[in-house]
């Protein structure tokens, strides 16, 4: 298989977001991939609320947006071909999301071996100074062989 | 509604419809799409298949935060579950049952600390089913473990473990 530019892998990223369907129904957007780094974002919506009576968004989307920018992050890698899942992820909550407020997730893939990347991710609100929640998590890593 | 008498079907049933009525107030659980079945004491989340679900369109896959999602909801409905039950062991009658559950589902929902989820095989585009145990419940803290399958009970496509934070009770 040829070897895929880092140019490239962005774009297969940014199409990737697209077509998630998943991602696309949480109206995600992907505001910058580089190197093993991502910046996913998505708006406030009433239908992922969690807690009625505050209108908090539910933790789950949360982690959708963590999750999906975890992956994301990995597929940016250098070192990585373009896809991955997620093999673990954890992710711990902060303190709620203020309603009607964008969130945003930061992803870093900060080591890949042959087989594993590992990610550390970040969500915020528009406040950026109290993370709302962060993750860890662990995503495959296709080996070269498989994907010829 | 009216619940005339506590008969075991009818409380059964009840419980159920307070579980459901718990569901449909939580607007992400709707959208997903997740229902719950009640049958022998024990309670199973359900995760209907459809295609807004999925993460991987070339295999294609469940996204892993739905399975995230799928499976915090399920340790949060079976934490809510316990305490319906722990209240009917007190022994309150059909009506002030379902008052009080009310009361708990409104202002009570148990806050989720940290979540952590294994992905053990891919979220195939079928139904999933999740099954939570609670592992620990203080005052304060919940521990809960959640495993969830597809076609076989027995090959788990996830399961997951969290801390949760109870709400606080009338002391």
């Amino acid at each position: 298989m040829a070897k895929i530019s880092i140019k490239d892998k962005s774009e297969i990223a940014t199409q990737f977001m697209q077509v998630i369907p998943f991602s696309a129904e949480l109206s995600m957007s992907l505001d910058f991939i580089e190197n093993g780094n991502a910046i996913i974002s998505m708006p406030y919506d009433k239908r992922f609320i969690g807690d009625p009576h505050t209108g908090v968004i539910h933790g789950g989307a949360v982690s959708s947006l963590l999750d999906t920018c975890g992956g994301a992050a990995v597929m940016s890698h250098p070192s990585v071909p373009a896809i991955t899942s997620t093999l673990d992820f954890r992710i711990d909550y902060m303190r709620s999301a203020t309603p009607n407020q964008r969130i945003t997730a930061k992803a870093e893939c900060y080591h890949v071996t042959r087989s594993v990347a590992f990610v550390r991710a970040t969500a915020f609100d528009e406040d950026e100074s109290r993370p709302v929640a962060t993750a860890t998590g662990a995503f495959t890593v296709e080996s070269k062989r498989n994907l010829k | 509604m009216t619940i005339k008498n506590t008969s075991i079907k009818q409380k059964t049933y009840s419980q159920s419809t307070i579980l459901k009525d718990f569901l449909s107030d939580l607007p992400y659980a709707t959208f997903l799409g997740i229902n719950i079945t009640l049958k022998d004491n024990l309670l199973t989340s359900l995760l209907p298949y459809s295609p807004k679900l999925v993460g991987n369109p070339a295999l294609p896959a469940i996204h892993g935060g739905v399975t995230a999602s799928f499976l915090e909801i399920s340790a949060v409905l079976e934490l809510y579950w316990a305490s319906i039950s722990k209240n009917h062991q007190k022994g309150f009658n059909g009506l002030s049952k379902i008052t009080q559950m009310d009361e708990f589902s409104h202002n009570q929902i148990p806050k989720t600390i940290d979540f952590t989820v294994d992905y053990l095989r891919p979220g195939l585009p079928k139904d999933a089913y999740a099954r939570a145990e609670i592992k620990r419940a203080g005052r304060r803290y919940a521990s809960v473990y959640v495993e969830a399958w597809q076609n076989d009970k027995k090959k788990l496509y996830a399961q997951a473990s969290g801390h949760f934070l109870m709400p606080h009770t009338n002391e």
